[in-house]
């Protein structure tokens, strides 16, 4: 990421630029000179200015979509999947507040997006013009950084920053609001602009007495576990985690951020922690001596209690951010830097630990971790009378698909079953809104990711409730050839609500019924109820192909038909069962101790008496 | 809880000061005082937040900002090795009977009068918040109509100078 942004400047111009222009102009030459190819976006007065000589730019490929709040999660999906800064674009007021979650979503999930907005003209700023909103100010607690330009003569500096800033340290989202004036001016494009950040210096070399001290724990230790989060994805440090895990047998837990960066059928991955995490993977990081944090941020879903979270073990938290490490959880050894630089450096140090006769053994440890993987696998019970389980769509999906596809998620249990029954091999094959829990990512998501990565099949793995928020932009897919498949596992209901609801109140289903009107109480089968919407006349409606499956006889077929179809999106209506629940399960606020592995059914971890 | 005294410099531009002070709410730490002025380079100011926390949440504080993209540099000042100064201006009232009490009091804390009507002297004093704040006890008794007070700026002792260093990278990066 680092290095990639820092060569971006130089892509698109080669030689020095001074050429007379418009604020507007000057606009799309910077974004074409930082090396944009595609952007998501829609117009509006404020912004109007920036779309004429977008018309002409042959480098940048503008996709028209139908809300704003597409366009944002499509520039996310986009930078998830490709590795580069998403784009998105939208006008003043309205507009841009239609930005905000996905910059919120963004800025959770450390995504580089770089979102610009028109403003009104600067001497309307701060009288409440027609369609102002103080962007900036409403942006500033969940952008990494925020510009408001007025001044046509920085837009190709600030365009230059924002990139920078986006893409290199800890990535995150960079908003440029710039006024109306600012685009309609006579100016001069120059080019490369130099950068004044003084008071932004990422850190990426690791201190070398640091990374010895982690090694030594790590070669010393006698239950270890490398707790890996999306850091290593973005950083692309994938081969040298392996080389790392493989080189001291330590097993692995990959957070829901950093599912297929260690892949999943390798021997020593346990799974995912935290929440809905597997028993192993839990388990080993409560009953761990030490956990060797790479790119993750202690997160609460990660921890359960705080104060019972991984009580043997020392930690070593590496981060490309220092305001992570000790934020949560206190480090005994602290590292700042970037993850791959840090992983080849500990590889090397690692291997000067058993040159010099230290020899890791964990046979113990991975005679306790087997037992877990063993007697509590992820698992799911089938469904009642022939009908779909939604566990069994997605674990169907995933092996007919494979795992050189992209899969985005909604958020809920659709989202929990993804991260459990598909199956992730390759870093950038899963998007979805881990820390902000944003419901209508995937749809977006999925068609961003399908523009950045045309020749690779995208699925988004939706649910019912998450689908009606977005499915607009199924709209922008079919006008624009991005054929993305979407498969609704429509269980009729907000599932993950209606499962606390089951869990922690009484089975009382206050307005989580999608598939009916309040009369419906929510208990009684079958869970497709109305029909309203149809979700297969909504989709063709939408240009797409519209599909439904409903028994498991014909699960293979379906998914097979939606794969044969390139030339369109398509939609699948799976009409699945509506009590499935996720498991395992950590309930919030409580000790990860307190996993169940199914409904009443906690682990024999051997400790029943105390 | 104890209080540390952060001398934090940032680029002069438009919204900084919200930036901060937007921090520190959202991250739920309480500032004391907040003064903000430019300093010797046009293209820096320089703050010094009082902040009234532990050891742990300072350290995250001064982490978070530090990841201001406009924050160039903090420096926590050691009390022993620093000069903190407020100002204060309290108008107090005075008839011809304690005028000259209260002018008694100003001359021993060293403050100045700086207005004089019939029934009021208003004072000027700057110091550490204990002279300060001791000075105001005896001033008291004769009434404080009207207090008005500054945060509190500060700066290291001895020949080093904070911002030497940082005005050289903001040279680089210009």
């Amino acid at each position: 990421m680092t290095e990639q942004a820092a060569a971006a400047p130089q892509r698109g111009e080669t030689s020095p630029v001074a050429e007379p222009m418009t604020g507007a102009q000057s606009l799309i030459r910077s974004l074409e000179a930082v090396g944009v190819e595609t952007m998501f976006g829609l117009p509006g007065g404020a912004i109007l200015p920036a779309y004429d000589p977008l018309m002409d730019s042959v480098k940048v490929r503008h996709i028209l979509v139908r809300h704003e709040q597409g366009a944002g999660h499509a520039a996310t999906g986009y930078a998830q999947a490709t590795g580069k800064v998403g784009v998105c674009m939208a006008t003043s007021g309205p507009g841009a507040t239609n930005l905000v979650t996905p910059i919120a979503d963004a800025y959770m999930d450390s995504v580089p997006i770089v979102a610009i907005t028109g403003q009104v003209a600067s001497a309307a700023i701060g009288t409440d013009a027609f369609q102002e909103a103080d962007i900036c100010g409403i942006t500033m607690p969940i952008t990494k950084h925020n510009f408001l330009v007025t001044d046509p003569a920085e837009i190709p500096r600030v365009i230059s920053e924002a990139f920078h800033i986006a893409a290199t340290g800890r990535p995150g989202p960079v908003l440029v609001d710039i006024a109306k004036d600012a685009l309609q001016a006579r100016t001069v494009f120059r080019w490369p602009p130099e950068h004044q950040l003084p008071g932004y210096r990422p850190v990426t070399k690791p201190h070398a007495k640091q990374i010895r001290e982690a090694a030594r724990l790590l070669t010393t230790s006698k239950r270890p576990v490398l707790y890996i989060g999306g850091g290593v994805i973005k950083s692309g440090a994938t081969a040298e985690l392996r080389i790392l895990a493989e080189l001291t047998g330590a097993p692995v837990v990959t957070t829901l951020m950093a599912l297929g960066a260690f892949p999943d059928t390798h021997d020593q991955h346990l799974g995912m922690p935290g929440m809905h995490g597997s028993v192993a993977a839990v388990t080993a990081l409560q009953k761990a001596d030490l956990l060797f944090a790479v790119g993750t941020r202690f997160d609460d879903r990660v921890t359960g209690r705080l104060d019972t979270f991984a009580p043997h073990a020392k930690i070593v938290h590496a981060d490309i951010d220092p305001a992570e490490i000790g934020k949560n959880r206190t480090a005994d050894v602290p590292i700042v830097g970037d993850a791959r630089e840090i992983l080849a450096d500990l590889i090397q140090a690692v291997q000067a630990e058993f040159a010099g006769g230290t020899t890791a053994d964990y046979t113990e440890w991975w005679q306790q971790l087997n037992g877990w993987r063993k007697t509590y696998p992820v698992g799911y019970d089938a469904a009642p009378d022939n009908m779909l389980s939604p566990q069994q769509v997605i674990e169907r999906i995933g092996q007919l698909v494979g795992p050189d596809a992209i899969y985005a998620a909604g958020v809920g249990q659709h989202q929990m079953w993804a991260s459990q029954f598909l199956t992730f091999e390759r870093p950038a094959t899963w998007l979805n809104s881990g820390g902000a829990g944003t419901m209508g990512y995937a749809v977006p998501a999925a068609m961003g990711a399908k523009a950045g990565m045309p020749d690779t099949p995208v699925w988004a793995i939706d649910g019912d409730g998450c689908f009606q928020m977005t499915n607009q932009e199924l709209v922008t897919c079919a006008l624009n050839n991005i054929p993305i498949k979407v498969a609704v596992i429509n269980n009729g209901s907000l599932g993950m609500v209606r499962q606390w609801q089951t869990l922690f109140y009484d089975q009382r289903y206050s307005n989580t019924v999608l598939h009916s009107g309040p009369e419906h109480d929510g208990v009684a089968q079958p869970a497709q109820g109305t029909r309203i919407p149809d979700f297969v006349k909504l989709s063709e409606a939408m240009g797409c192909v519209g599909l439904r499956c409903e028994r498991p006889e014909d699960l293979d077929a379906v998914i097979q038909q939606a794969m044969a179809i390139n030339d369109a999106p398509v939609v699948i209506d799976f009409i699945v069962h509506q009590d499935a629940m996720v498991w395992p399960m950590v309930a919030a606020g409580t000790s990860n101790d307190e996993i169940l592995a199914a409904r009443d059914v906690r682990p024999d971890f051997g400790d029943q008496l105390d | 809880m104890s209080k540390h005294t952060l001398s934090v410099l940032v680029e002069n531009k438009p919204g900084v000061l919200a930036r901060i002070a937007a921090l520190f709410s959202r991250r739920g730490f309480n500032i004391d005082s907040l003064a903000v002025g430019p300093t010797e380079h046009p293209d820096i100011s320089r703050m010094t937040i009082v902040v009234n926390v532990e050891d742990l949440p300072l350290e995250q504080v001064t982490k978070q900002l530090n990841k201001l993209v406009n924050v160039i540099k903090i420096v926590e000042l050691d009390p022993d090795a620093a000069v903190r100064r407020e100002l204060v201006l309290v108008k107090v009232r005075a008839d011809s009977e304690t005028r000259s009490q209260i002018t008694e009091i100003v001359t021993l804390f060293r403050a100045k009068t700086v207005d004089v009507s019939p029934d009021a002297v208003t004072v000027e004093a700057t110091g550490s918040s204990d002279k300060l704040e001791a000075m105001l006890k005896m001033l008291e008794p004769y009434g404080i109509k009207e207090l008005v007070q500054s945060g509190m700026v500060a700066v290291g002792r001895g020949a080093r100078s904070i911002t030497d260093r940082s005005l050289r990278a903001l040279d680089r990066s210009a």
